[in-house]
């Protein structure tokens, strides 16, 4: 294997010369691939002589077009893959082969290294590496600072019933500034950040049909269901569709809690409708629906997570994995719960309880398992791209 | 007791136990190798031939039960059993809903495979995918599978199976399915097989094994001893021409080198020894194992320049690459006058014609021995490149006698409760040469055939004792 590797990084040296399949002098400097990145241009060099894959999902389509596998292709796959582990555990490469063909865990590896690479503020990339403490101590801090705040206006954290006015114990304007801040600051750092990872992939103009496709992509799951309909690995060499099903509780749950959010801030603003809403209202309906969801999807996805093969994945991510989902399991729990006691004692807890959640999310997103989400939606747009005007190697009738 | 013990654990012994299972049989399936490496060459697979009247699912047009027989006749020169190569090619056109049914998913061809689009039904996710699928459904359906239980001994009784023995371990049953592969991991009798060359060498201690470390063809040769009527000739293999680089056992599929009709291929004296252009690669690459294994040391070079890249299936391995043809000999180690006559007579041989890959092209040599009859094209522009090749044994053809129900036949004799399937049997059908994903259908017809059968025969047999044991 030795061999092999020197024989690939020799191939990687020559190819930075050599036009690129697109035809297109390679202007890309040299950069020194990492250790994470080499393995998955080795083990791309492997699956490109092979290509049993290639109905399983998006990335060997996207690899056939390529001889070659240089920094930014490492990373353009590396995020194009779902994780599902369909093609490791079809591999005849897989381990005990000497060849050690595990693409779900090469390609779970950098992707770590892509977050933390086009981190903004680039320091912030390091949040990466430990996240499962990241997010316990962005937790820690924002309950801290709730709580505070609620006792310092309140004077204690059990007050009476105030009718389920949410205002009275902090005021609507502090609340839309503090989020607003934080939730602005983290579509700012991911943005970024993608906006960086997409000119170094450069990932060429966007079509209607190319992003339509792209759109259907994420929000369907698409290469969560392996290809034949019958869904993605978990424990072992079965398929299952419960994976998609809890994402897509988790997703439309989350964007159901930001609609609700969004036309409660249309009923203040515009309507002068001030919270607190009755249950039978547009932004408690869809707060309600959107909270089951989050309840749901992040309990699967959690239980999916403690039973997964250890053989998916970087084993090393699980904590970040599991923080993410912790704090959005947590979040619905505690939005259900105040909708619940909204009218009691415990309402002021509860918010405190609740915001304090909410903001640790908010302020880890950019720095967090969120990311994935953004990096795979452009990923999937580049393939849309690439697939529409990109010719492969010309293979002809061979 | 079980019904039904089935020795092997690739596509054919698996289609066997889910077919015996299927029929009410009691199944215990012996796997020799352990967990992770199950399936034996069916894992390193990627399609079947099928036989289709008109467009299915996957498989667009039509390919007739004459055309596919055609096509068996013309690559194995003849050397193959009608009454059984038709009935493989039938059951090709009926199994894959219960492929299906049993969890195998079919997909398209690959990017590369364009050529088989109407022939093969691609699984998707390739052999192992399919081999899963199995062991799953076998599983679900109460098959008792062991693994790391290769078997060493049968006991029979005038032709009738007994029982099996693992070691000191023995495993009786009413009926069984040997499907436990053929010898080509086993170096020893490959080599005794080819024997010593006029040169002195011994031509297979230079051969790597594409397919599976663990088909020692012990079973086989038990049998073989025990007086079953064998067939086939040892030599006779599934032999690529694959990277001289690729890893002694299981190199599988990615250690094809493609771009032999694209180039020229040399010996180790640096001569060309056979038309690199006579047919369409997927058509030839299959005979271009043996061709290497006939030249001295066993080894021949596949020699490009830069026009050809880009136009065949990425090689695993980069080749050796130069900026001239004396280099490339050097790094190669071929002796440098010798290759730069060889490519310039070659040159100037080659006639100007319009290069086509695609279709049999009017590129071809003139007064030169070999001929290259399609897509030559001078080797002129650099970098030149140069991939070593070996020949790479995927499976043996020797294997045991069968009749249409898969029987085990001892001096012409079928058994009763005897059956085989798979490589130790594919040689009825296929005698020599090979085409693209005909294996795996005979695979799955004889698998189908002896599960049915031994189910069958296990039936009569327990009937049969049960009255025994009425009467005493």
């Amino acid at each position: 294997m030795q061999k092999l590797e020197a024989l690939v990084r020799e191939a990687h040296e020559d190819a930075a010369l050599l036009p690129t399949t697109s035809g297109r002098a390679r202007v890309i400097p040299i950069a020194r691939m990492t250790d994470n990145e080499t393995e998955v241009a080795r083990q791309m060099q492997i699956c490109n002589a092979c290509r049993y894959c290639e109905g399983f999902c998006a990335v060997f389509p996207a690899m056939t077009r390529r001889l070659e596998f240089g920094k930014a292709d490492v990373h353009y796959l590396a995020n194009l893959c779902h994780n599902c582990g369909a093609c490791y555990h079809s591999c005849q490469y897989a381990p005990p082969h000497e060849f050690a063909v595990n693409v779900p865990k090469a390609m779970a590896k950098v992707r770590l290294d892509t977050y933390s690479t086009y981190a903004w503020p680039a320091p912030a990339g390091a949040l990466y590496k430990r996240n499962g403490l990241t997010v316990a101590l962005a937790l820690a801090a924002s309950l801290a600072l709730f709580l505070m705040l609620s006792v310092m206006v309140n004077g204690g954290l059990v007050a009476a019933p105030s009718g389920g006015n949410f205002y009275a114990v902090f005021p609507h304007n502090q609340l839309a500034a503090m989020f607003g801040a934080v939730f602005g600051f983290a579509v700012l750092a991911l943005g970024i950040g993608v906006t960086r990872f997409w000119r170094d992939v450069d990932a060429g103009t966007a079509t209607a049909p190319a992003v339509a496709e792209a759109t259907r992509n994420v929000l369907t799951l698409t290469y969560l269901d392996g290809g034949h309909g019958d869904g993605c690995n978990e424990s072992d060499d079965g398929f299952t569709l419960a994976r998609r099903r809890f994402h897509h509780a988790t997703f439309y749950g989350f964007m159901l809690c930001f609609a609700a959010t969004s036309v409660a801030t249309l009923y203040h603003y515009v309507l002068g409708l001030e919270a607190p809403y009755p249950f039978f209202s547009v932004p408690v309906l869809l707060g309600t629906a959107g909270g089951i969801g989050l309840l749901i999807g992040p309990a699967g996805l959690l239980w999916l997570n403690l039973r997964r093969n250890p053989s998916h994945g970087d084993t090393a991510q699980r904590p970040m994995d599991r923080g993410f989902i912790v704090l959005l399991l947590l979040i619905s729990i505690t939005g259900l719960a105040l909708l619940a006691w909204r009218d009691t004692a415990s309402m002021a807890l509860l918010l405190s309880l609740h915001l304090g959640v909410v903001m640790a999310l908010f302020a880890t997103l950019p720095y967090g398992k969120f990311a994935h989400g953004v990096y795979r939606s452009a990923s999937l747009l580049k393939a849309a791209i690439e697939k529409r005007h990109m010719k492969g190697p010309n293979l002809g009738a061979d | 007791m079980v019904d039904v013990l089935v020795i092997g654990g690739g596509n054919a012994a698996l289609c066997a136990a889910l077919m015996a299972r299927e029929a009410g049989a009691s199944v215990l399936l012996l796997e020799s190798a352990p967990r992770e490496w199950r399936g034996g060459n069916s894992q390193h697979t990627r399609n079947l031939r099928c036989m289709h009247d008109g467009p299915q699912d996957v498989l667009v047009d039509a390919y007739p039960e004459e055309e596919y027989w055609q096509d068996l006749l013309k690559v194995t020169g003849g050397i193959t059993n009608e009454h059984l190569a038709r009935l493989t090619i039938r059951a090709s056109s009926t199994c894959r809903p219960w492929m299906r049914k049993h969890g195998v998913r079919f997909q398209p061809p690959l990017s590369g495979a364009l050529h088989v689009a109407r022939t093969n039904a691609f699984f998707m996710g390739g052999g192992k995918a399919l081999v899963n699928a199995y062991y799953r459904s076998a599983e679900a359906l109460g098959v008792r599978i062991l693994y790391e239980t290769p078997v060493d001994a049968i006991e029979l009784e005038g032709g009738r199976f007994v029982a099996a023995r693992s070691g000191s371990r023995r495993f009786e049953a009413h009926a069984c399915v040997l499907a436990a592969g053929g010898f080509e991991s086993n170096r020893e009798w490959l080599r005794e097989a080819w024997g010593q060359n006029e040169r002195g060498e011994w031509p297979a201690d230079n051969f790597l094994i594409r397919g599976t470390r663990f088909n020692n063809g012990n079973l086989l040769k038990f049998m073989i001893d025990a007086g079953a009527d064998r067939i086939g000739d040892p030599t006779q293999a599934h032999m690529v021409a694959i990277d001289a680089r690729a890893p002694l056992y299981d190199g599988g599929i990615c250690t094809r080198i493609d771009c032999v009709s694209l180039g020229v291929v040399v010996n180790r004296d640096a001569q060309r020894f056979y038309d690199e252009g006579e047919d369409f690669w997927p058509k030839r690459y299959a005979i271009w194992g043996r061709l290497v294994a006939q030249q001295p040391g066993q080894i021949a070079y596949s020699i490009i320049d830069a026009k050809a890249v880009g136009r065949f299936m990425p090689p695993v391995f980069p080749g050796e690459k130069a900026d001239s043809l004396p280099e490339l000999a050097r790094k190669l180690g071929l002796p440098e006058a010798g290759f730069v006559d060889t490519i310039t007579a070659y040159n100037a041989a080659c006639s100007t014609g319009t290069f086509d890959h695609t279709t049999l092209d009017d590129c071809h040599t003139a007064h030169l021995a070999p001929p290259k009859t399609h897509w030559a094209r001078p080797i002129d522009t650099a970098p030149f490149y140069g991939y070593a090749l070996r020949p790479g044994v995927t499976f043996t053809y020797l294997g045991l006698k069968v009749n249409d129900k898969a029987q085990v036949h001892f001096d012409g004799r079928p058994s009763d409760n005897l059956f085989v399937a798979g490589e130790m049997m594919a040689g009825n059908v296929l005698g020599k040469g090979y085409t693209a994903g005909v294996g795996m259908s005979i695979g799955t017809a004889f698998g189908r055939i002896a599960g049915t059968q031994a189910a069958q025969a296990a039936r009569a047999t327990s009937r049969q004792s049960g009255v025994q044991y009425a009467e005493a």
